[in-house]
């Protein structure tokens, strides 16, 4: 529009003055990398995420150093707890098989129809986390007793709670329960049964429950001395974020879980995004049939259905004795997610080709080795660097969802999608073995995700200037 | 165009091929076969067995008798449900993934655009940050945590309505696709929500915009005619590959809301080493995906000249 | 070239998806209706094959156990009960059975002992491909027919009448009227089966029914419906009229939820579903299913678990009561302590009251012992890592990873897990490929023998391949002897084998522990036969 009100004057054609309107240079010009790197501090929520990554990739490396903890120790008394600091147990004697009680048996009586509850119900102490022991007298015409317990007192004869076992005769009035005990209240309630039907009165006895631990088990483990005798209280190892269903420490599956999770992370898009732009940047900057030749195997592998591919890619692997699986995973990724790249890099060379500055140089008889490295190269970095970021999440969810289905790494190997995996049977009777690894997931997916908007806006000279 | 199209074509199919090619030999590189059973068999009913799925055939040969059924729109018979045809299993089942993958996408698009949208209009204001916080959320929380989730809020819900007021699983309703439907969804939507913002975030910038208003346009006018429409185009563009995405990414979804649909069957051939049903299942969704990439690549060629000309190059 | 099918098959899809908008059940329904009648299940899968000649699993199982019926059945209190057989004569060479003239198909003709003879000599005809037609082996000539030595006719199975079968036995088969209950013993009637060709059994309209339900509808993988059958000679007995099946999945926790929400009478419960149901206040039912879980040694020479000493050592530190206890951690498991499992019948009482098993209790220090001994006896400083073949259910890794902790703690051994998908696991198993398996038995009958006879040289199942020339005497000592007390003894010597000479390590006998709806009553769990059988089952008033 300009243009059509220009009316040139003669002056206008004459020489300018040089000294006083030339530029002046006030500040060294900018390399391309600290003009973006300049961009990339303003922006705040990258910032952040870029530290947030700094401090997973420590966690992951230093973190057995600072939690040297072993992954795969098992803890079979502390199954599933919540975050502690150490908790206090009771050191009882290795324990021997108990055969239960048995009472000389009372005279049956042909009235079985409605069989009293036992009477004299006790609990033999100690009750720990080992073992609970139940005693009680026996009744006359019962057929056998029934054994239930409860986290609660029971409200009536329907809320018993866990039916734990049963005996099978009258006369046997003893009961070991070991299942699963944690340190806290258990009410305990016992049934008579005729043999058939159970009777509908039962008696009721509390227990405290103790955190226990054999001498065997506690020495072995370096927490008491040679002195050390039963009846003693010995303070067990601390777990900063709790135990998992075996009562290994969180904290340190986390942290080695961290290793897989990043390593397939990380590994997984460097690599098929180097061989994608490896493959991409040859075709589009060869051209031609062979650009067609090779594209047209994109197209190929592009068209498999992702996931079903992937799970049946890792199958046919095949996972060995002994191994992680995280080999096959990684192979299975690489081969189908590289086209996406090579795809993504092939276009942009295609277009540097015909940018004026390549052809201009080509034409001065630059060779390929120059072209690439000063002009390809620097400007589809950006690019690439931007493609990588948001892979690094996707590679992520993709692990943790092979683990849901039961196709991921293979336990004891932690990673945080099988610890995920887990935690979500657990996350209403013992959220943290969740929350944890959930956290730490989403943590790391959003840093990659912000990273690279941030990278993408720092890059992008357009955009940045338009806001 | 005719040219382009029947080009399109016959690639698609050589593809297809390609699929059907690298399942099969996917599939027979797995150690053991679909015979095998909890309980061992004798030898005589093992050949039997052979006898009757043809794999007493050397490997060759069962490719090429493969194949040649396939051609003839035959997919075969289940390993493990005998009496089913391969072909009825994937009419049965994947009508299912479909409809759920429909609904999750038009959820997706409908919810991201508005967000998006809204967002950008509000941007770095509460509305805006409320958006991005649940993007944040949708973008960084795995499906399977969330899906989860969100049948445990409905089983209480329902308990504390005292009605049920969406099922908590199954099929055959409408209500019953609402929820896995919105959870499915609930990824592509942080997804479109962000993409559209920032899409969105240009156009406002933009040259046009700005004559628009110093035109005097009403706001609500330069909303809808100018901005939504030109936001909207990078949004449509990423629509194609998330179709794909998520009518096969449906597996978690199907798993948890007990929904019969073609991806949890997947999962279980491929347990069972199922090959006809592995076979079918993979080739059939390959063609799919396929056939969408031909037909968006046509639509384009009719609404946008230039890019029916850059496919040749 | 590939385009016609394609399009075709999109088309009929396109067709579907409209009638997919249509629901076809009203799934909506609440867990009971008392007015009708009606009750709602949910399956952990969908049947596989509901042709009765060809079933191998339990859930089709389940299914046939409710519209098809057998010579005989279980009754409510798991004893076998007349069903299409009125009455009948077991002998050492054969059997009679004689029919009752009321037995009818669902279209209302009656059940004869042609049906029978039909679907039996399918059966082990070779062509029909039956996985199970070695369950049919006691039948005179069936094993000859199955390799395809003999015609399907001469097999022992005849009817002398409409209503009359005579059996005649390979060799004495004391357990015979026990495998009449089973689907692969069920009728099926030969010009039905003829007019629907290899659709047969594919639908429900593709089915006849002679049991107590007939299958009204089925919409493959989402839902199944039941209708008392009207034709069924014990029809009275019946007081369900309809059992729906809105619901296919095999995820625990929305079992669960759908039982929470009112939407299901039954649902099984994992440890952590169980924590749940207790806060929910919901009384908690257990049942044993009667399969047996074991680690099977690899007794193949140049494994290390060929060497009986580190068995030995093995099973030294073992102690079943903890994995049970601690790492299962459900009730209404067992702790495994013999091949053969309680609820088996013996002489007279339970086999295991009659024969208790050897008790073999941890001993670390003879553990230590009989590992110098192995490591001696094999020549090698240190023992190679193990490797422990197991499948890739979420159970299976939990129990997995406990084992390969326990060997590490207390033997210093290395177990490899070597977890694969559940074919790969088989294959594996019957090359051989592992040093130990988890592996478990589910009974096909009421008899010792269906677990005793498993480590018999010859058996495929016996994929550590233990040969034992006493075992397999007293395995054939059990198998044909027509004296129940010398059987018994006899299954009692293999249970000391198994023990002594630690041919596997017994882990636990399965439970299952469920919540069941407070309205239905009537509900029968079986280890042999249907289960859950809903047969007797209905809804009380609220």
């Amino acid at each position: 529009m300009t243009e059509s009100h220009y009316a040139p004057r003669p002056g206008d054609f004459d020489p300018l003055d040089a000294a006083p309107q030339a530029q002046t240079v006030c500040r060294p010009p900018l390399s391309r990398v600290q003009a973006t790197w300049q961009r990339f501090r303003r922006n705040r929520s990258a910032l952040i995420s870029l530290g947030l990554i700094l401090a997973l990739l420590l966690f992951t490396l230093a973190g057995p150093w600072f939690w040297p903890v072993d992954p795969a120790r098992q803890d079979l008394e502390q199954i599933s707890r919540p975050p502690t600091l150490g908790k206090v147990a009771l050191l009882v004697a290795d324990d021997r098989p108990w055969h239960g009680s048995t009472a000389e048996p009372p005279p049956a009586l042909p009235d079985a129809t409605a069989l009293p509850a036992p009477t004299g119900l006790t609990i033999l102490e100690p009750a720990t986390t080992r073992s609970v022991r139940l005693r009680w007298e026996p009744v006359a015409g019962a057929a056998g007793y029934a054994i239930y317990r409860s986290e609660r007192p029971p409200a009536d004869r329907a809320d018993l709670g866990l039916p734990l076992g049963e005996t099978w005769s009258g006369n046997e009035v003893g009961y070991e329960d070991r299942l699963q005990l944690e340190d806290r209240s258990y009410y305990y309630s016992v049934v008579t049964s005729d043999g058939f039907d159970e009777s509908a009165a039962f008696a009721v006895v509390e227990v405290a429950v103790a955190q226990g631990i054999t001498l065997a088990d506690a020495r072995s483990r370096g927490l008491v001395g040679p002195d050390a005798a039963i009846g003693d209280r010995v303070r067990l190892e601390a777990h900063p974020l709790g135990t998992d269903y075996l009562g290994r420490d969180l904290l340190a599956r986390l942290i080695h879980g961290a290793r897989v999770s990043l390593f397939i992370g990380l590994a997984a898009p460097l690599l098929f995004v180097l061989l994608g732009t490896l493959y991409g940047g040859l075709a589009g900057y060869m051209g031609g049939r062979i650009d067609r030749a090779m594209m047209r195997v994109v197209d190929f592998v592009i068209a498999l259905p992702f996931l079903l591919f992937m799970i049946l890619f890792k199958i046919a692997f095949g996972i060995g004795p002994g191994e992680s699986g995280v080999l096959p995973m990684l192979v299975a990724l690489v081969l189908l997610s590289w086209p996406s790249s090579a795809r993504l890099v092939r276009g942009q060379v295609l277009q540097l080709r015909h940018e004026p500055y390549v052809q201009a140089a080509r034409l001065q008889g630059a060779g390929a080795p120059y072209l690439i490295r000063s002009h390809m190269l620097p400007n589809i970095l950006g690019v690439i660097l931007v493609d990588l970021t948001f892979a690094i999440p996707s590679a992520i969810f993709i692990e943790a969802f092979l683990s849901f289905i039961g196709m991921g790494v293979v336990p004891p190997t932690p990673s945080w999608g099988s610890l995920c995996n887990e935690g979500m049977n657990t996350m209403l009777t013992h959220p943290h073995e969740l929350f944890f690894p959930a956290c730490l997931i989403s943590t790391t997916v959003l840093a990659f995700n912000l990273l690279g908007d941030g990278l993408r806006d720092a890059l992008d000279v357009r955009l940045t200037e338009g806001t | 165009m005719l040219k382009f199209m029947l080009q399109r074509l016959v690639s698609g199919l050589v593809t297809v091929w390609f699929i059907a090619t690298a399942t099969f030999l996917a599939m027979h590189a797995v150690p053991g076969d679909p015979l095998l059973n909890d309980k061992a068999v004798p030898p005589e009913i093992r050949r039997n067995l052979e006898a009757r799925y043809g794999l007493d055939q050397p490997l060759p040969q069962q490719y090429l008798l493969y194949m040649g059924n396939m051609l003839q729109g035959d997919f075969g018979i289940s390993f493990t449900q005998q009496n089913r045809r391969v072909n009825d299993i994937i009419r049965a089942h994947f009508p299912v993934s479909a409809l759920l993958g429909v609904a999750a996408i038009l959820i997706a698009a409908a919810g991201g655009i508005l967000w998006g949208a809204l967002a950008a209009l509000y941007r770095n204001r509460l509305p805006d940050r409320l958006i991005m916080l649940l993007v944040v959320l949708g973008i960084s929380v795995p499906g399977f945590v969330f899906a989860a989730l969100a049948q445990l809020l409905l089983v209480n819900v329902n308990r504390w309505l005292g009605f049920t007021l969406l099922p908590v699983a199954g099929w055959g309703t409408p209500a019953h696709l609402v929820m896995p439907a919105l959870v499915l969804g609930l990824g592509l939507l942080a997804f479109l929500t962000r993409l559209m913002r920032s899409s969105m975030l240009e156009v406002i910038s933009a040259d046009y915009i700005r004559t628009a208003r110093a035109k005097g346009l009403s706001p609500l006018r330069i909303f809808f005619r100018h901005q939504l429409r030109n936001a909207i185009l990078p949004v449509i563009t990423v629509l194609g590959p998330a179709i794909a995405a998520i009518t096969t990414g449906g597996f978690v979804v199907e798993l948890v809301f007990a929904i019969p649909g073609l991806g949890r069957y997947f999962v279980q051939a491929v347990q069972q080493l199922d090959y006809t049903v592995i076979m079918g299942t993979t080739v059939f969704y390959g063609a799919f995906l396929v056939l969408m990439v031909i037909l968006v690549d046509i639509l384009y060629g009719i609404v946008d000249p230039r890019i029916r000309e850059r496919g040749h190059d | 070239m590939l385009a016609a099918p394609l399009s075709k098959l999109f088309q009929n899809l396109s067709l579907s998806l409209v009638c997919l908008l249509v629901p076809a059940l009203p799934v909506l329904a609440d867990a009971v209706d008392y007015r009708n009648q009606v009750i709602s299940i949910a399956l952990t899968q969908e049947p596989p094959q509901l042709n009765s000649m060809l079933a191998t699993d339990q859930i089709s199982g389940f299914v046939l156990g409710h519209i098809q019926e057998g010579l005989l059945r279980y009754d409510a209190d798991n004893r076998l009960a007349p069903a299409v057989a009125e009455h009948w004569e077991l002998g050492a060479e054969g059997a009679t059975f004689w029919l009752r003239q009321e037995a009818r198909w669902s279209d209302g003709k009656p059940v004869t002992a042609h049906d029978f003879v039909f679907a039996w000599r399918n059966t082990v005809d070779p062509a029909t491909g039956s996985e199970y037609a070695s369950i049919l082996y006691p039948l005179k000539n069936a094993e000859a027919i199955n390799r395809g030595d003999q015609a399907v006719e001469s097999l022992g199975v005849q009817a002398l009448d409409d209503h009359t079968l005579e059996v005649r036995f390979e060799k004495p088969t004391p357990y015979f009227l026990g495998l009449t209950a089973f689907p692969s013993f069920f009728p099926v009637r030969e010009d039905f089966y003829r007019s629907r060709g290899a659709r047969y059994a594919a639908d429900a309209d593709d089915l006849l029914f002679n049991g107590p339900f007939k299958l009204s509808a089925w919409v493959h993988g989402a839902s199944l419906r039941l209708e008392k059958n009207e034709h069924y000679w014990d029809r009275d007995r019946i007081r369900l009229n309809r059992i729906e099946v809105p619901y296919i999945t095999s995820e625990t926790r929305s079992l669960f939820n759908l039982f929470k929400d009112d939407k299901i009478v039954l649902a099984g419960l994992d440890s952590e579903t169980l924590q749940d149901a207790l806060k929910q206040r919901y009384p908690i039912r257990k049942f044993s299913d009667g399969s047996v879980f074991y680690l099977e040694f690899n007794h193949r020479p140049g494994h290390a678990t060929a060497n009986k000493a580190l068995r030995q050592a093995i099973q030294a530190i073992y102690d079943p009561a903890e994995l049970v206890n601690k790492v299962i951690a459900l009730p209404g498991y067992r702790p495994g302590r013999s091949l053969f499992p309680l609820w088996l019948g013996g002489v007279e009482r339970r086999f295991r009251q009659e024969y208790p098993a050897p008790v073999v209790q941890p001993d670390p220090e003879q553990a230590q012992r009989y590992l110098a001994q192995a490591k001696q006896e094999l020549g090698v400083e240190a023992l190679p890592p193990l490797v422990l073949l197991t499948d890739n259910s979420p159970g299976a890794a939990k129990q997995a990873e406990y084992l390969q902790s326990l060997f590490k703690t207390r033997l210093g051994l290395d177990l490899r897990i070597d977890r694969q998908t559940f074919k790969q696991r088989l294959a594996k198993m019957t090359a051989g490929d592992f040093d130990i398996v988890a592996a478990g038995w589910g009974p096909d009958f009421d008899d010792p023998i269906t677990f005793g006879d498993l480590f018999a040289s010859w058996n495929e199942n016996n994929r550590g391949r233990y040969n034992n020339p006493e075992y397999d005497r007293w395995v054939r000592v059990a198998q044909t002897s027509s004296d129940p007390r010398q059987r018994m003894d006899a299954m009692a010597r293999l249970q000391t084998i198994i023990i002594e000479d630690v041919v596997i390590l017994a882990q636990y006998e399965r439970g299952l522990v469920y919540v069941q709806h407070p309205r239905l009553e009537g509900l029968v769990r079986r280890v042999i036969g249907t289960d859950p059988d809903f047969s007797g089952a209905r809804v009380i008033q609220p």
